[in-house]
């Protein structure tokens, strides 16, 4: 291999998508290094055209073209709500592409290609079909379409491996026939692949999707590198690992803030089926039940006297779209000086770091929004805390109930605050079916019904009582 | 020999993106993810060269179709990163 311009050329793209990616880790610098990904791929695919010679060829600036125009009407009419579907959207076209592509080397090449290109040709086409099909489905339950509850399926584990069996022998066999042949058992691994992903992300339930986008996006990344591979693209194999490597550490992130492994999430959590008896288990529930009429604080007034809090927001936020809402009350309790900050669990909501864009969006400062590990300290010492529409990542079960579901995972210690005021759509579990032991302690003060609702009730409460 | 020049590249792709992305903060989780999420369209360079040098058509239209998805995968992913990100505003 010469090393030459065009070589210097791939380097520089590779140097300034990871320049990129490193001004990502910090807020201030992150929006400038957007532009310099964006600026590195636009580049790249300038000199792509200038390398092989193809800058006069009108049908691909046309193809551009349109697909520049849905990409900017999707990203433009897209509401921050809808965010999980949409990446989820984005990524199964990638993964689509690279399949495309695959197949396109291999109907017009396969030939001229030599084994180790045939053969991750195949793989190609499999990872980016898998990611077609499996990012569609997870789209389509995000979106409502299809049921968020996971769809069990007997013996899916050996239809699994019977899959991926398939798909090898197939693969194998499309390696090393003859261009007719491969030709059409591409087709053949294509439309299992297509199937395999659909059977892949059906088991998988609503809250284990941060866990399943991430991996999806790995997937897209893979699809991408070993695309690469197979038509010998170096920017392709860098890019698309690098890829790759992000959706492995969101997913690694994922399943250890829910205490789970991949393979449970994959599999729909069996654990799942048999988390009803765990409200039996969980001893604080039934006696503290017993304390509950010492509650009964008037919420409103204990948000007035209170001079710092802390809220804590779940999926159910989203779902009431109680953000405004939220902000209102940050407003007012600032305005009369009291300390105001946000606990954030890793997994709340339906994709990494969901609560962050939705808090961010109604222009909540990012300094209040604290990571777990490091607000957990603080709830000791403070007045209250307001659970909006969070229910898992806030039960102290996490930490007592032996052999639950949850038993293990890390979740906000929300029970250690003066007060506690929880504003959910109603007392029942979460998406792990384990009781919620918060509930019932006598320091905590439930408001039953919409969160948007009850906070703007709460928020006109609190400016009255400062009023009076 | 070009095999396992890429199979290097990769490897450290691999480890030098991971290393990177492990530095970036929750609070950027999303953003991050839909920026990567972007930057998988970098099939479309695949793409373009694919369909055009394809002459048979079913191989052009398919490059053609690859063109496009990866596009919408490429522009869409920036311009919701960049939304996104533009969102983060600093009390300070």
């Amino acid at each position: 291999m010469n090393f030459g311009i065009y070589e210097a050329a791939v380097a520089a793209v590779i140097l300034a998508v990871l320049t990129g990616i490193r001004m990502m880790s910090s807020a201030r610098t992150a929006s400038l290094g957007n532009w310099i990904g964006s600026a590195a791929m636009l580049a790249a695919i300038a000199l792509v055209l200038w390398h092989n010679n193809i800058i006069g060829t009108a049908e691909l600036y046309a193809a551009m073209g349109l697909g520049a125009l849905v990409g900017i009407v999707l990203a433009l009419r897209v509401t921050m709500i809808r965010m999980p579907q949409m990446v989820a959207l984005l990524n199964g076209l990638g993964g689509g592409a690279s399949f495309l592509v695959a197949l396109s080397v291999i109907f017009q090449n396969h030939e001229a290609m030599d084994i180790p290109a045939r053969s991750t040709g195949q793989l190609a086409l499999i990872i980016g079909a898998v990611t077609l099909s499996g990012s569609l489905v997870a789209a389509g339950k995000l979106h409502g379409l299809l049921p968020q509850r996971p769809v069990r399926i007997r013996g899916a584990g050996i239809l699994s491996f019977l899959f991926l069996a398939a798909l090898g022998g197939l693969g194998s066999w499309a390696t090393f026939a003859d261009a007719g042949t491969a030709a059409v058992v591409s087709l053949a691994v294509l439309a299992l692949a297509l199937l395999f992903g659909i059977h892949f992300t059906l088991p998988i339930g609503g809250a284990d999707m941060p866990v399943a986008i991430s991996l999806l996006n790995s997937y897209s990344g893979l699809a991408a590198s070993i695309c690469g591979f197979a038509i010998n693209d170096i920017l392709l194999v860098s890019i698309g690992a690098i890829v790759g490597a992000a959706g492995l550490i969101l997913t690694r992130i994922m399943c250890r803030a829910m205490n789970r492994s991949l393979i449970d999430v994959l599999t729909g959590g069996a654990e799942r089926a048999n988390a009803a008896p765990a409200k039996a288990q969980s001893p604080a529930f039934a006696p503290a039940a017993a304390e509950e009429p010492t509650a009964a604080a008037d919420p409103a007034s204990l948000l007035a006297s209170a001079s710092s809090v802390i809220v804590i927001p779940g999926y159910g936020m989203a779902l009431a779209q109680a953000q405004s809402q939220v902000r209102a009350l940050y407003d007012l309790l600032e305005s009369r000086g009291t300390t105001v900050r946000f606990a954030i669990h890793p997994v709340a909501g339906r994709m990494p770091g969901h609560m962050n864009v939705l808090l961010a969006e109604v222009d909540i400062p990012y300094e209040l929004l604290v990571e777990m590990d490091a607000i957990n300290p603080d709830f000791a010492s403070t007045d209250v805390a307001l659970v909006v529409g969070a229910c898992d990542v806030v039960n102290p079960a996490a930490n007592t109930a032996e052999g639950t579901p949850i038993y293990g995972m890390p979740v906000l210690r929300a029970e250690d605050a003066k007060n506690v005021i929880v504003c959910n759509m109603d007392r029942r579990p979460g998406y792990s079916g384990v009781e919620n032991t918060l509930y019932a302690m006598s320091k905590v003060c439930f408001i039953e019904g919409n969160a948007a609702e009850t906070l703007e009730r709460l928020t006109v409460a609190v400016g009255a009582s400062a009023a009076s | 020999m070009e095999f396992i020049i890429l199979l290097i590249v990769f490897a450290i792709s691999t480890i030098v993106g991971y290393r990177l992305i492990s530095n970036v903060p929750s609070l950027l989780h999303t953003p991050l993810m839909s920026g990567m999420n972007a930057l998988s369209g970098v099939t479309v360079l695949g793409a373009l060269v694919a369909a055009a040098v394809a002459l048979r058509t079913g191989s052009k239209a398919l490059g053609i179709a690859a063109i496009m998805l990866a596009t919408v995968n490429l522009v869409g992913g920036f311009m919701v990163t960049g939304r996104m990100l533009r969102m983060f505003r600093s009390g300070k």
